[in-house]
Order: C-alpha cells, then structure tokens, then sequence
C-alpha cells in the first residue's frame, strides 16, 4: 500500500495545477449545461461524468510519459495512421456518400481521428531531429508529410476534418518557422485559387456555405440548425436566462444541443456574461498551454505544447463560431463542454502532453 | 550528429519559436475577439429581436371556436340547437394510403354508401391537409373501436365536434336555413370583409336562411389559447387563454305552433304563405312547400340525396315566400281601388254597369269579366267583393299605367321588402320606363287594362303581398318584415329586442282606406268570393281572393304525365288579415295549382287566424295529437 499510495503521489506531480483548475472548471459548466441540455437526463449525466473520469485517468496518464518517449510514438503512429487512410480510400465503407470509415469488425474506425494527434507528433519528431539546422528543404519534407494525410481526407471527402487536421499542420511548421513570406504568399494563392475550391467542392458542401451567408432561405433544412442556436443565443441577452431556466433549450428548439450545439445552450442560460467567462477560460487553458511552450526545453516539447494550444482554440473557434453563425456548419465538438466520450479523451489527451511537457523539464535533460 | 548542433543557430532558432508564440497569441486574441464580438451583437444589440424570435418560436395561437347563437321562436321554443358528437375524420396528408385506411375503418363500423358519397366529395372539394369527416355522430361503441384500432388507421381520428340540430322539422327549413362546412366560396367572402381571422378553428357557417343572413351575429368570437410548443409543434402547456365569446342567441316573431298548423292546413300542396303582424312587421309565420331537412346539410349532403333534392320538379329548395314570383292577380283590386280614391279618380259611390267584358274605345277587343254575363251595377266595395274584373279594368284605363304604378310602388310592389332573410327577389313592377329599357318597346293601351287585374308583367312574391296587405291593416305604415325579433347577450344574457324599421308612411285618407276594407270585409262574408272561408268566424277577417295564371316559378324538366293536369291549374291567391276593427295579423297565401282562392288559399289562412286569434287548433291536427303548439 505505501509503495501505491507513493506511486499516485509521483503521478500527481506531473499534474499541472492551474491547467488541471482551469480543466476541471470547464468540465464543471460543461456538466451543467450537459444536465440542463438532456432535461436532467440520468443516463446523460452519467454518461457524462464517466466519460470525464476516464478522460481525466487518461490525461494523468499522458501527464507522466515523458515528451522524448512520446516523441518516438510519432513516426510509427504517423505510419499506421497512413496506410489506414489509404485502406479507407481503397475498401472504406460508405456512409451518409462518404468513404471514411473503415469496418474492424467489432468497430467502424476513422483513421482520420487518428491523424488528428498523429500528424503533429510526427512532424515535431521531425523537427526535433533537425533542430539547430532547419533549412527550407525541411519545411518541403514537412510539407509533404502534412499533405499526404490532408489530401487523402480531402478525397473522402471530409472537408470540415482536413481543414482542422491541415491546421494542426500548419500551426506546427508556423512554430518551427515557416517563413512568413511563404505564409502570406501561401494564404494569396489559397486566395485566389477559392474558385477553383468552390468547383470541386461538393453540393452539399457549398450549400453549407450558401446557408451560413443565408439561414432563411432554407429554414427547415440546413439553415434550420443556424436560426435556432442563433435565436437561442440571442435571446439570452446580456445575462441569460438562467440555467435550466432557457425555453428554446427546454421546448427542444436547438438540434444537438448536448453535443455539437451545447453553446446554444450555454449561450441562452447564461447569457453574453457567461460567454465572456467561458471565452476567458479557454483564453487561459491557451495562454497556459502556450506559457509552456515557451518555457518547454525542447523543440519536441515547444512545438507540440503551442500545437496542441492552438488547436484547442481553433476546435473553440470553428464550433461557437458555427453556433453562432459566422462559420459554416461542420460536426465540431465545443472542447471540454460538449457531450460525447472520444472528442473528450482526445482533448484531455492533448492537455496531458501539455503537462508532460510542463512537468518534464529537469527530467528530459539528463 | 546532434553534439554538432551550434548553438548559435539552437538560440535563434528558439527567439524565432518566441516570436512565433507571441503571433500566435495574437491570432488567438484576434479570434476571440471575433467570437464575444458576435455574441455581443446576438445577445446585447440584437437581443430584444431574438428574444421576440423566441416567442413566436414557443408560442402559438391555438383558436377555440365559440359556441354558435340558439335560435328560438317567440315562446323560446328552440328551433336551432348544439350539440356534441364524436365524428371520425380523414386527413390525406397524415394517411400514407387513404383507400387502405378507408377500407380497415369499413372493416371496423359501418359506413354506409352514402357517408361515402359525401366523403368522397367533401375530400374533393377540400384541401389535402384539411381533415375530412367520414361518419358523423358516433355510437359510444364505434368511438370505443376505433380507438382501440387506432394505429391500423393511420391519417384517422375522432374528434368531438359541435353539431347543430334542427328539431322544427322540415317547414322551417327555409326560415331556419342551415348551415354547412366553409368551402372556397364562403372563405373568399369571410377575407373579403375581413372577418377570416374571426373563423379560424370554425368548420360551419351559415349557408341560407336565418343561419345566413344573422352569421356574423350568430357566430359569435373566436377565442385563442397561448399555448406554448415544443419544436415539433406539440402544446407543452397553456400560458394564457382569450375565451371564446357565444354567438347572440335569436328569439324569432315566429310561432312554431302557428307555423305547425300552417304547415298542415297546406296539406299536399305547394306554394307558400307568410303572416305579418302588421303593427310590428314580425312574421309570425312563414312556410314554403314542400320544405326539406335542413339536418342534412349540417355536415355536408351526400351527393345522391343533394340530387334528388336540387332535381326535385317540387323545387323543395326554393324559398316560395322570398323567392316564388307570381302574378297577384285579383288580390291587386284593393291596392288599384285605393289608387283610383287617393288620385281622385274613384269616388266610393262611383259605379258601371257591367255588362261581363270591357272594351277600349276604337276596338273590338272584348276584356272579359270571370263571371259571365256579368256583376250588374258595381261600386268600389262590391267591385272588391265579388272580385269584378270590368271595374277594374275600367279604372286600369282611367289611372293609365304611370299613376298605377307609382301608387302601387308605394306598398312595396317591385321592391325588396327588407326582411332579414338573403336572397329576395324584388319581383316586377311593370312602368312603361321599364318596358323601354328591358324591351324596347311602347306601352300599349291592352298592358293596362289586364294590369288593372293583375296579370301581365306584374310579378309578386307571397312576401311582398304580405307586406302590402298589412299596410292596409295598418292604415299606410310600410315596415320592413322581420323575423328576429329580439338577441340575447351571451355575457349579460339580457334580451335584447330590435326595434321594427318603418320604411315609410303611405298617406292614405282614412275615409278612402274604410271603403276598401269594407270591401274586403264583404269577401269574406255571404256575397263574396271566399265567404265559405269565412263562415263562422268569431272575428271579423278582411281578405281578397286572387288566381294567377300559371307562369310563376319555373317547374323542373322532368316530364311527369300525372301531374301535368295540376300542373297546368292555376295558382289560387289569398291576402287578409284579422280582426278587421284592429287587425294583429295580416297574411298571404299562395297555393300553386289550388285552382281558385277562394277554395284552397283562404281556408289555409282561416286555419291560421283561426289559432293566432282563438288557439283553435284544426280538427284534423288535434286528432293527431301534434305537440307543435305545447
């Protein structure tokens, strides 16, 4: 018993204080809101707090692998992650017109959440070999490590996750120094090649476009889910409504409103005050995570603590700026609020490598 | 190699990785700042817009229709009522198959062929998302398996609905009316004077009768609840409620029981009738024969019965009284021996001999009296009694066709009387204005002397010869015939009693009016022309018989070889009223084919004096036992 009792005390010394506050905080309103949003619900409540638990054990676990090993994880998972995409491409099942899944028999799988904690890692494993000496050819090489994976989601198609998976890509080469010009010079071309976008994009995908620029010329169908979260949201005013207290939560107005669309619910309980505590919140988990980064010993650990950060607040961005009508509607959960087990576990994974890499510093240099 | 790593690229590589940092907090703020300034512009400056979007997202208006207005006769016997009843009706849009639907209800109750008929059409004529009823009125029973059966009837349900009932039977069907489900027509009317809203939730209105010319009185307001709904539109709980107001109950001038005994003094015949209280303009009653029932209209008439009824050559639709235009015939001579007194034309002791025809001077052309070889020597009084046709003739000629016409304007000849009934036709008044403008042609001398008996273009409905007799009664007062007599205030329910619209004072001078109710007088009694209607009567009655030609309302297609020697009859005329020292009745009688007046139409009029004044029932009616007059 000692010898355990010792073992969980080392284990809870990897744990980030401030981080594990501000997560715990976040998982606190998102319980909230989860109960108001399933109409108190038991079997969602319960869900739910299991679905932390386990998210949590696995964010202390994460917290203790120190960075050098997870880096070595990289390239391997990198690898499978891959050749699962390519599988997908060549005998994939098709579901909803897509080809994204991949049927394990006991589980359909998409490789491209996989991707999603593969492409960062592999790249900061990349980077960390080449520290000191980054010349441009890195960056091609770097390039077309991310492309490989965007282009094969690209195809699937699953635009929504692409984009999200080509930016965690991307904030890992901006870190490591892509240069500027190649930036501003890459975001022109992308500019101007939107047409060309706009022409492969599928009917469905530039319907989402044409519905978030106007809900009400298909009110019952795409631009549904827009106009409700939106009159949700607003009609929740300067200090909301009160939890448990928001009609068009509770007469059933807002679609998914436990998962993709919580902040609708969020939004018309709790009101813009509310809002602006919980953008504050993510604010600090971004600032924390980035004040690591900059702290962090390695380039491993730099890179992918800024990574995993500003991942964190692109997933915040896409979905309250989907709720709330200024991006198109993609499947992107609220992170630490929205209902569901995988997104969860992957988020906390993610905060437990911002641990490990806070935690590790000593340790990595011997 | 890593030991060979400079350090000093390591240092700028590592500021550059904080440069970086610091752009990427930017970038984070910047999107941020995005995020709380869309929410600032949601939930500050939009806010009040969303939170009234929000409303109208919850709430919806739920109508609840009032309770339609009784209609009572003038001893609150009650002619119209409500009543609940389960009805099961069909809506195209929720049944995925309606014939297979159909076919399981058939399985399950009785629907008879023709509750399918009118199905069949009521679902043609409807719109897809409206529910059609199929069977109205069911058993306890047939709800009971119907429920039970309920999902193997999908786009079926069973709703109580309001009802109304008719208990007067088919004689009051013309004044009662009825009403029918809103169809396309009726709808467009409701938006045009903008009374739609106010319908919202109501399935009937009024379609003829006093159902349809006291609707909007008998309606009554629809009341809304606040309901509030879910997304799917289901009512999760009320928030507030606007009741319903009832629709103002009418008390009639009608008497059901003096209606009743009208009715059965009619016997097999057609025609009509209608009985004034001359001092009041009520009608106390009003028969057109043959009636129908009006409670086969209440939730739309099954196509076969609807036929039978509109191709009937008995014409059971039409209203006679209102509608029903015949030549007056003799019952024309008190108005035109009023004229020649008033105009100065007649004095009472003028007299002719008559030798049984008149003729205009320059012509062969022998006008024929009824009685051949004529009435002898004949003043104003006996020219009315005994229905001298050379008087009248001669007097046509005197007062030429101009002054005949304007004098016979006055009592409401050629002009919509005014009751409170829709559809009334204005009759003919023939002038020579009006033979210019519809025929383009003269007047000729022989239009006025057989106008002068009331035949040629003068047309009259049984109304208006009511109304026009009762201006004699009551010595000039033209009054708008009413049938509503008082409402009742659903709130307060305070009787409310209308006040009788004078249209106009006719003077007449009272001397000239004693001569022809004297005359009308002596009709009645030995030596006039309906003195067998009159024999025995403990009051003084006033009357005129009257025969028209047949050329009165168009009978149906049909060729029908028994009735073509009736058919070809003609209609016997009545106008009285009672007691002739101060009359409280005054009435017209239209028999059609009854031959002459004096045998068939007075009778019925002696029959409804006879109960309005003494409470004697005819003999025949008090052997049946009939409850009308309880």
């Amino acid at each position: 018993m000692p010898r355990t009792s010792h073992w969980i005390i080392r284990s809870l010394s990897h744990v980030d204080v401030i981080l594990l506050v501000l997560v715990l905080l976040l998982l606190g309103i998102s319980l909230a809101v989860v109960t108001s949003a399933s109409g108190e619900s038991p079997a969602r409540i319960t869900g739910h707090l299991v679905n932390i638990a386990l998210a949590l054990g696995v964010m202390v676990v994460m917290a203790n692998v120190p960075p050098h090993l997870l880096s070595k994880v990289g390239p391997p998972l990198y690898a499978v992650g891959i050749v699962l995409l390519v599988g997908v491409a060549l005998f994939g099942e098709i579901r909803n017109g897509a080809r994204r899944w991949l049927d394990l028999g006991f589980m359909a799988f998409q490789p491209s959440e996989l991707l999603k904690l593969a492409l960062p890692l592999m790249l900061a494993w990349y980077f960390q070999r080449n520290e000191g000496g980054l010349r441009t050819k890195h960056f091609f090489v770097a390039g077309a490590l991310l492309a490989m994976p965007f282009l094969l989601i690209l195809r699937q198609p699953d635009l929504g996750t692409a984009l999200l998976i080509g930016a965690s890509g991307f904030y890992l080469l901006f870190f490591a120094g892509l240069p500027w010009k190649v930036i501003v010079g890459g975001g022109a071309l992308g500019a101007a090649s939107l047409p060309v976008v706009w022409g492969l994009m599928h009917d469905y995908q530039r319907q989402r476009i044409l519905t978030l620029l106007d809900p009400s010329s298909d009110p019952l169908g795409a631009g549904y889910h827009i106009i409700q979260s939106t009159i949700a949201i607003g009609s929740g005013g300067l200090f909301g409504k009160g939890w448990m207290q928001g009609t068009q939560n509770q007469l059933d107005f807002i679609p998914e409103r436990t998962t993709d669309f919580i902040y609708a619910v969020f939004g018309e309980e709790f009101g813009y005050v509310g809002a602006v505590l919980l953008v504050a919140l993510y604010l600090a988990v971004v600032a924390r995570g980035l004040l690591i980064a900059a702290r962090a010993p390695t380039l491993f650990g730099r890179l992918m603590a800024a990574t995993v950060s500003l991942n964190l607040f692109t997933y915040v961005f896409v979905n309250m700026g989907m709720v709330s009508g200024i991006l198109p509607v993609v499947g992107v959960p609220l992170p630490l609020m929205s209902y569901g087990g995988t997104a969860l576990l992957t988020l906390l994974l993610g905060i437990g490598i911002l641990m490990s890499v806070a935690t590790h510093r000593q340790l990595n240099k011997s | 190699m890593p030991l060979a790593t400079p350090l000093k690229n390591l240092d700028r590589e590592l500021a550059r990785f904080h440069g970086r940092l610091k752009a990427g907090a930017v970038f984070v703020v910047l999107l941020a700042a995005a995020l709380l300034g869309r929410g600032y512009y949601l939930q500050v400056t939009q806010h009040d817009y969303y939170i009234q979007r929000a409303e109208s997202n919850r709430i919806s208006l739920v109508p609840t229709a009032p309770n339609r207005g009784l209609i009572l006769d003038r001893k609150g016997r009650i002619l119209a009522e409500n009543y609940s009843a389960y009805t099961l009706e069909l809506t195209r849009t929720r049944a995925s198959d309606l014939e297979a639907t159909l076919a399981e209800v058939g399985k399950l109750i009785e629907i008879t062929p023709g509750e399918l008929r009118r199905f069949r059409r009521l679902l043609a004529e409807s719109h897809e998302f409206e529910t059609v009823p199929l069977k109205s009125k069911l058993t306890d029973e047939e709800v009971a398996i119907l429920a039970a059966n309920h999902y193997r009837l999908p786009g079926a349900q069973v709703k109580a609905r309001l009802f109304r009932n008719y208990r007067a039977g088919p004689g009051m069907a013309h004044v009662v009316g009825f009403i029918g489900r809103i169809n396309d027509r009726d709808l467009k009317a409701l938006r045009a004077s903008g009374r739609e809203e106010n319908y919202r939730g109501t399935v009937h209105i009024g379609k003829t009768g006093l159902e349809q010319s006291y609707e909007a009185v008998l309606h009554g307001r629809t009341g809304f609840d606040q309901m509030e709904t879910d997304a799917s539109g289901r009512a999760v709980r009320m928030l507030s409620r606007i009741p319903p107001v009832p629709g103002k109950d009418l008390r009639l001038y009608l008497d059901a029981g003096l209606q009743a005994v009208a009715e059965h003094a009619f016997g097999d015949y057609t025609g009509g009738l209608v009985a004034l209280d001359p001092n009041t303009g009520g009608v106390l009653a009003m028969v057109s024969k043959p009636g129908f029932d009006p409670n086969l209209f209440v939730d739309g008439i099954d196509p076969e019965t609807w036929k039978t009824l509109n191709e009937s050559p008995e014409r059971p639709m039409v209203n006679r009284v209102l509608r029903g235009i015949y030549p007056p015939g003799s019952t024309i001579k008190p108005f035109m021996g009023l004229a020649g007194l008033e105009t100065g034309v007649r004095t009472p002791s003028d007299s002719i001999v008559d030798p049984g025809y008149f003729m205009l001077p320059n012509s062969s052309h022998q006008y024929r009296d009824w009685k051949r070889g004529g009435h002898g020597i004949v003043d104003l009084r006996r020219a009315i009694a005994q229905s001298c046709d050379t008087y009248f003739y001669k007097l046509a000629v005197d007062l030429g066709i101009d002054r005949m016409h304007d004098f016979l304007e006055k009592f409401s000849f050629g002009e919509k009387t005014g009751i409170d009934l829709d559809g009334e036709s204005p009759g003919l008044l023939p002038s020579r204005e009006w033979k210019e403008r519809r025929w383009k042609k003269i007047w000729y001398p022989g239009e006025t002397v057989i106008a002068g008996i009331g035949q040629g273009y003068h047309l009259t409905t049984p109304l208006q010869l009511a109304t026009a007799t009762a201006m004699i009664a009551n010595g000039g007062k033209r009054i708008e015939p009413r049938l509503v007599e008082a409402m009742r205030d659903p709130l307060t329910h305070v009787w409310q009693p209308l006040a009788p619209v004078v249209r106009d004072q006719v003077p007449i001078k009272p001397e000239d009016l004693a001569v022809v109710r004297q005359g009308m007088v002596d009709v009645v009694h030995p030596g006039g022309t309906a003195s067998v209607a009159g024999a025995g009567a403990p009051y003084t009655m006033a009357g005129k018989t009257g025969t028209a030609q047949v050329v009165g309302i168009k009978q149906g297609a049909r060729y029908d070889a028994s009735r073509l020697a009736r058919q070809y009859r003609d209609h016997a005329l009545f106008i009285a009223y009672a007691p002739a020292e101060n009359p409280r009745i005054a009435i017209a009688v239209l028999v059609e084919n009854g031959g002459h007046g004096g045998s068939t139409a007075a009778p019925i009029a002696r029959a409804v004096f006879d109960y309005y004044l003494t409470g004697k029932l005819p003999g025949s009616m008090k052997a049946e036992g009939n409850d009308a007059s309880d």
